[in-house]
């Protein structure tokens, strides 16, 4: 999909991510490219899976699977699965926001700014003993730190307020707060959790242009956004998730058009999707229309000629995965099951050889690709993600 | 519902007929209260058998004095407080608060002429009136300084506030001295006046010094990094016994072991710390509270080494850093280096200005602390754990540096405690002292170090100065121990305490850095920590 270029004009290359919670999947074989110097956005339904994308990059959550890694502008190299969660935002340069407003409410804004330097202020206290006994190095190097802890909130439009409690600001000022507080860390690349959520449109055009500000000071961001003015104004790249897989790539105005991404947010109709399953011979549909249990997670009935192939109930026992959205929910896969059914049609209603065949027919699925990607991932892609999909109805036809 | 209703009738019914009502309901809920607990005591009889003793006119003094008390309550007391909101129509001024009418300056002309008269009297009063009501008299005349002072503390209170950690340090270093001269003048000697101090000195003076450097110690822990520790007390005997270990077998120097008792302290910190990382909160407490209390048994168990509950007796005294020292027998005794009377009080007053050292010490570091990235990360800590490391911030050593330099201090309190005792034994380090600490940190504030010097003032001297109130027996009769309420005393000033200041007497928190003006955070916005 990219021309892959070389590997510095990345800032952040997460390759196969997957993050399970005991069954459930909230990430599944996620892979995409963050630019440098870009603004890269993370976008999907409640639910998709982007926090937890930043949890894992953040060292929050250890990954279940997968690389994440991060090229500084110096040229060395993290590998962020692997660095303690505090090292992250120290040595990797990766700093964050929360959905949920993290400030320590009790302290001042500048006090907020000031711990955010805690790295830097340390190595200049002297690890305390120095700062203990006044020494002038420690004194200068406060100093400095307040200065850009006044640069910051000069740039979030904060610094009348800087001797007040954090606690005691409007929930926009609280926002760009955090993000001011994120970038005292000297970040490379800052992760925003729904930075625009909650604020009226005009603060959300002030965030806009305090994101510009800190893009052009040549810091990378990626940014979780509902809000599609924030997204479609500023960023550069846009990654679409959808139940912990990516849908779409690419940039705002081909991921805009992107009928993965209209289904995702806007569903598809359910009565087209369903004559359509119906024709395809979908084992969920079917189901569904049924109402009897799901013969994949249900008690074994291998008799019937509606069942799924035993290898399907073996690999859900060896592994203790399960899927705990319902099988249509993916309205992705229902487009991408349309597509394959309209390719599928013409050719014959009911042949076993077109098992590959419709599988081939959704050529942007990117479950589809693991297969041949990675061995390993492979029935796994398969298993989890693909079941909806085409790939297996197909089979059952 | 009921509360509704209930409020209806209220409007209806004039004060008295509420208060009537409600003292009756008073005097039912205290005799139903009351009744197994004052009604009736067990005892034990000539023949060790239990009797049970009926004392139901104590119980109906006390049912009565509950009933009088809500009927002037409701009756008098909150028609007043409320006429205290109402502003006058005339001027449009609120009425004199009832501090503004209590201090007024011919009450306080009245009171210094009393405290003067009866300091006049002093060597008198029994002779003149007989040793009872010579009791009531000295009684009358504490009442009568403590009003004079505060009345000058309210006059001046702007001052004050204004200058209140020079004016702290200035009063504590003149305390003994003060003490000194008063008595000398009134016994009229010298000597007089130095044996007379050893009270004030030691059972005041040092006693509540100890708890004002433990409490700040503990501040470290719990009032900045907002990890609650229930087990503190247990480094207060890592440095005591640290001191009497190490000075009686190999007669190590005071001041030498001083930081070698914080140091292992500080160890014992981060050996709690350890283990304790991931925990917060309830269990946090737990586990420190089960750490407090090994260290106990292992000091009552490991008998070869510390001696058992019979403890360590015969610790060698702190010398005058080598100069001179505080034993009659030695060549460089103090009063034959000086060439002067010899005392016991000079060990005491000596010991006095060494703690009062210690904790300026203690203060000093804190205040230090909090301005440097280590202490403001403690902070952040109590804030916010998640957005700490959100930031960088390694809260695995953060936290071990602030288990290990509130234990630090506990240490160096510890290693002082034994000098001054001279004794330690495991029955000086029960749970009972953690948490009268912690109660001191939560009740002055956590956080500020004024707050809880005052609680440990209050607290402390508080159940100090019931010792002193001898001549209640002979209202209650000679079995009657003002010093067994203490713990009573204790639970209501802590209940009103945080009735009437939920955050502690200094609620709020000054912050370590500003940018055009200092201005104190209020305590609704800062957070207690998860543990």
């Amino acid at each position: 999909m990219n021309a892959t270029p070389s590997s510095n004009d990345f800032i952040l290359q997460v390759e196969h991510l997957s993050m399970k919670f005991g069954g459930l999947v909230a990430i599944g074989d996620l892979s995409f490219q963050a630019r440098r110097g870009e603004i890269t956005a993370l976008i999907g339904p409640n639910g998709a899976g982007k926090t937890t994308v930043f949890n894992c990059i953040t060292g929050f959550y250890k990954p279940t699977e997968g690389m994440m890694t991060l090229n500084r502008n110096d040229g060395s190299t993290y590998l962020l699965e692997r660095l303690p969660n505090h090292e992250i935002p120290a040595r990797a340069k990766v700093a964050r926001t929360f959905q949920n407003i993290r400030l320590f409410s009790g302290m001042t804004l500048l006090e907020n700014l000031l711990v955010a330097q805690h790295n830097k202020l340390m190595k200049a206290s002297g690890y305390t003993l120095l700062g203990l006994f006044g020494f002038p190095s420690y004194r200068q190097a406060s100093a400095e730190s307040i200065e850009l802890a006044r640069h910051w909130l000069e740039k979030a439009d904060l610094v009348d307020r800087a001797d007040d409690p954090a606690g005691d600001l409007p929930y926009g000022a609280q926002r760009r707060l955090e993000i001011a507080r994120a970038m005292c860390t000297g970040p490379e690349l800052l992760c925003l959790d729904e930075p625009a959520a909650g604020l009226n449109p005009k603060e959300s055009a002030a965030l806009n242009e305090l994101l510009m500000g800190i893009k052009s000071t040549g810091t990378s961001i990626l940014l979780i956004e509902h809000d599609m003015s924030v997204v479609m104004q500023i960023s550069d790249h846009v990654v679409v998730l959808e139940y912990g897989r990516k849908i779409s790539d690419g940039n705002p105005a081909s991921v805009r058009t992107d009928p993965r991404v209209i289904a995702a947010y806007l569903g598809v109709d359910d009565e087209e999707v369903e004559t359509v399953l119906t024709e395809v011979g979908d084992e969920d549909v079917i189901e569904q229309l049924d109402t009897g249990p799901d013969s994949a997670h249900g008690p074994g009935n291998t008799a019937s000629m509606m069942a799924g192939p035993v290898s399907d109930s073996v690999e859900h026992a060896n592994e203790g995965e399960r899927v705990t959205v319902s099988k249509g929910a993916s309205k992705a896969a229902q487009v991408d099951a349309r597509a394959a059914s309209v390719a599928s049609k013409p050719q014959s209603a009911a042949k076993p050889a077109a098992k590959s065949g419709t599988a081939k027919a959704a050529p942007n699925k990117p479950a589809a690709k693991a297969p041949a990607a990675k061995a390993g991932s492979a029935s796994k892609g398969k298993d989890t993600a693909a079941k909806p999909t085409a790939g297996k109805r197909g089979g059952r036809k | 519902m009921a509360a509704t209703v209930s409020s209806e009738r209220d409007a209806v019914a004039t004060p008295i007929q509420r208060a009537f009502r409600e003292a009756l309901y008073a005097g039912a809920i205290s005799l139903g209260l009351f009744v197994l607990f004052i009604g009736l005591r067990t005892d034990q009889n000539i023949s060790n058998e239990l009797i049970l003793v009926q004392r139901w006119g104590l119980l109906a003094l006390v049912v009565i004095a509950t009933a009088v008390g809500r009927f002037l309550y409701v009756a008098y007391g909150q028609p007043f407080l409320a006429s205290l909101k109402v502003a006058d129509i005339d001027t449009g001024l609120l009425p004199e608060t009832v501090a503004a009418r209590f201090f007024r300056m011919p009450f306080f002309i009245a009171a210094v002429v009393i405290a003067a008269l009866l300091f006049v009297l002093a060597g008198s009063l029994d002779g003149l009136l007989g040793p009872d009501l010579a009791g009531y008299a000295r009684f009358v005349r504490a009442l009568a300084i403590i009003y004079a002072v505060a009345w000058v503390m309210y006059y001046f209170r702007a001052f004050i506030h204004a200058h209140l950690s020079a004016l702290g340090i200035s009063a504590l270093a003149l305390y003994p001295v003060v003490v000194v001269l008063v008595l000398a003048l009134m016994t009229g000697s010298m000597a007089g006046g130095f044996q007379g101090s050893l009270k004030w000195v030691d059972n005041f003076g040092i006693q509540i010094l100890i708890y004002v450097m433990l409490a700040w110690g503990l501040n470290i822990v719990i009032g900045l990094a907002g990890l609650l520790d229930l087990g503190y007390v247990a480094f207060y005997a890592v440095g005591a016994y640290a001191y009497a270990l190490l000075g009686t077998h190999f007669g190590l120097s005071f001041w030498i072991l001083l930081p070698a008792a914080g140091c292992m302290a500080a160890f014992w910190g981060v050996m709690l710390g350890f283990p304790v990382l991931r925990l917060r909160g309830d269990y946090l407490a737990i586990v420190t509270l089960a750490f407090g209390e090994i260290i106990r048994l292992v000091l009552i168990n490991w008998r070869e080494v510390t001696n058992g509950s019979a403890g360590i007796s015969g610790i060698p005294k702190v010398s005058f850093f080598g100069l001179m020292t505080f034993n009659v027998s030695d060549p460089n005794y103090i009063a034959k280096v000086l060439n002067i009377a010899t005392s016991s009080a000079y060990y005491k007053i000596f010991l006095y200005y060494l703690i009062l050292g210690l904790c300026l010490l203690t203060a000093f570091v804190t205040v230090r602390l909090r301005r440097l990235p280590v202490g403001r990360a403690w902070e952040a800590l109590r804030e916010d754990e998640i957005a700490c490391r959100s930031l960088g911030i390694n809260t695995t050593t953060t936290k071990l540096t602030a288990f290990a330099t509130g234990a630090m201090f506990g240490g160096f309190a510890g290693s002082f405690f034994a000098a001054r005792q001279g004794f330690v034994s495991p029955e000086s380090f029960v749970f009972l002292e953690s948490a009268i600490v912690l109660a001191i940190v939560v009740l002055g504030g956590m956080g500020s170090l004024i707050g809880i010097a005052i609680a440990a003032l209050v607290m402390i001297g508080g159940t100090e100065a019931l010792r002193e109130l001898d001549f209640l027996k002979r209202v209650f009769g000679p079995d009657f121990t003002p010093e067994l309420y203490r713990m009573l005393l204790f639970g209501m000033a802590m209940v009103i305490v945080m009735l009437w200041k939920p955050r502690g007497f200094v609620g709020s928190r000054e912050p370590t850095a500003f940018l055009k003006q200092r201005r104190a955070v209020s305590a609704s916005f800062t957070k207690e920590g998860h543990g």
